[in-house]
């Protein structure tokens, strides 16, 4: 774990740049996160991190089928909002834990 | 009289009727186990029967072989649990109470929630190998194939037996080269993980065997649509992949009748702790095998070990104790390689397969993350110790919970 100087403030970050507490996100954090990513997010960028954070918060998990069924967005538009690894990207903007996957 | 009510005769409830006959006694627990087939599938068994290896014959047996002296048996369809009255419903109206339930209704392959997979290319150039009727119309195929693009997807996950894919494409690749035919099939696996495997160890060294066959991996792709006119799998970024033959893992998801009594999450599993077997929001409900959400492999092996576990735990909550065992995600998956060989993974929740020995440290006989001649007989072995053990509820010489002795870090 390490600290990171995100918009001007320090985040406690893991090896591969996830928050370790989300509680220090906020909007500012999550746009430098995404600028990182090469993303610039848009409102619907940020109702889908809304989605995702309140899913996380109670405790669910996050796969694909659960974006699409959301409501908020199908999963072409997640891909299309996330290029390349949208869970792994949207999560990490979000500020909350990368997904794993048990098989 | 009291009553335990088991739902789903397959290895898990099977499994249990037999432990718990045993443990309860006659004059004061009825035990029923309820089922919509009089069939009792060897699935693990289904992997051979695209190559010949085994025929249909080789996989089933009736079911009432299995059932102990004892226990009531009911082959209906179950149309709902109403957990508030302990009570559930089959078709035509019958109605049966508990005191306990066991919900071990598995998991089924639901290839329509893929668009275009169960459409006009279904069983002609599209096959799954998870159900007998795909395994078979898949070896009739085989037959007379000449070759083209063998693509292996996986829908989504979890599936059941996670290292089932990849015994496929081992297993093909060795076909179609004793058949002269390897230089015309070129064979692809097609996976949302984001390698071989999940965990780093075992992704590694599984991915290197698929290089070493020359079979190619496309990792990271979630299928969003086959298109059967084109012949082609679309991924929702956009990537696509052709094929001559699509042999998918469609979506696997709990039972419908999880969904109609509103019990499941997304995918119809069952919210379940993880430890104690008991299922989240009903105290007097426990879940066994792949109807669990449990973050371990949905295997026969996984269902053994926790029948162990739950066995000790229902006896705790009949006698008012507090729970004695804890389930830790145990899996132990024998992997077919081709050529008469395999290789085999041993984990659980919080320990990735590691390299070693097993069962016994440093002498084996079976070789953890090694292709070995002894871990393929493991394999053949497993059929009959299914039948004659397993199912029968014995004991198996290997301990319910994993050992770290044999192993390597
Ligand atoms: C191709 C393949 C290869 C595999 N290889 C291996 C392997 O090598 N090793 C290993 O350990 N595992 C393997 N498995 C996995 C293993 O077979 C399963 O994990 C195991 O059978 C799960 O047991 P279960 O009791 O949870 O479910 P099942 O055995 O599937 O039983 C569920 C039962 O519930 C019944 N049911 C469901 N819904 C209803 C309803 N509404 N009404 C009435 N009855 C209902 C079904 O008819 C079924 O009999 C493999 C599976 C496949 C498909």
């Amino acid at each position: 774990m390490s600290t990171k100087s995100l918009a001007g403030v320090n985040v406690d970050v893991n090896e591969e740049g996830y928050l370790t507490d989300a509680s220090q996100w906020t909007k500012e954090v999550a746009l430098a996160i995404a600028s990182e990513e090469g993303i610039e997010l848009t409102d619907q960028h940020f109702e889908v991190i809304d989605y995702i954070r309140n899913k996380v918060a109670g405790g669910e998990a996050l796969t694909i089928r659960g974006i699409n069924k959301s409501g908020v967005v199908d999963a072409k538009t997640f891909y299309q909002l996330f290029p390349g690894a949208p869970l792994k990207k949207a999560t990490k903007i979000a500020g909350v834990p990368k997904p794993v996957s048990c098989i | 009289m009291k009553k335990l009510l088991i739902l789903g005769a397959g290895t898990a409830g099977t499994m249990m009727a037999n432990k718990l006959r045993k443990k309860l006694t006659r004059d004061e627990w009825d035990i029923t186990i309820v089922d919509q087939y009089k069939t009792h599938y060897y699935q693990p068994g289904f992997l051979f029967i695209p190559f010949g290896m085994y025929s249909a014959q080789d996989v089933i047996k009736p079911k009432s072989d299995f059932f102990p002296i004892g226990v009531n048996v009911i082959y209906s369809k179950i149309e709902k649990i109403v957990p508030a009255e302990n009570q559930v419903q089959l078709a035509e109206g019958v109605v049966l109470n508990y005191d306990y339930l066991i919900i071990a209704t598995g998991t089924r392959t639901a290839p329509e929630e893929t668009p275009g997979l169960k459409d006009k290319l279904w069983y002609k150039e599209i096959f799954d190998f998870y159900t007998i009727e795909g395994a078979v119309a898949l070896n009739n195929f085989f037959k007379t194939w000449q070759g083209g693009e063998l693509v292996v997807n996986i829908a989504e996950l979890p599936y059941k037996c996670p290292v089932a894919p990849l015994e496929f494409v081992f297993f093909a690749d060795a076909f179609f080269t004793e058949r002269g035919l390897r230089d015309k099939v070129n064979i692809t696996y097609v996976t949302p993980l984001p390698g071989a495997f999940t965990k780093p160890r075992a992704t590694k060294m599984l991915g290197e065997l698929l290089k070493s066959k020359n079979i190619n991996i496309i990792p990271d792709f979630n299928v969003a649509e086959v298109n059967n006119d084109e012949k082609k799998i679309v991924d929702y970024a956009g990537k696509e992949v052709k094929f001559d033959c699509l042999v998918s893992v469609p979506t696997n998801m709990g039972d419908e009748m999880i969904e109609r009594s509103n019990m499941g999450d997304d995918m119809n599993f069952v919210p379940t702790d993880k430890h104690t077997l008991q299922a989240r929001d009903y105290k007097n409900i426990f879940v066994i095998g792949d109807a669990a959400n449990l973050p371990t492999s949905k295997a026969g092996s996984v269902a053994h070990f926790a029948s162990e576990i739950l066995e000790e735990n229902l006896m705790c909550a009949i006698e008012g104790r507090p729970y004695t065992a804890s389930f830790d995600g145990h899996a132990n998956c024998y992997i077919e390689t081709g050529y008469g060989k395999g290789t085999l993974i041993d984990f659980n929740y919080d320990t990735e397969p590691l390299a070693g020995s097993f069962p016994f440290p440093g002498v084996g006989p079976f070789g953890l993350l090694k292709v070995t001649r002894t871990n393929h007989y493991g394999k053949l072995i497993f059929r009959w110790l299914y039948w004659h053990i397993l199912l029968k509820g014995k004991e198996m010489p290997i301990d319910s919970e994993m050992q770290m002795a044999g192993k390597k870090l």
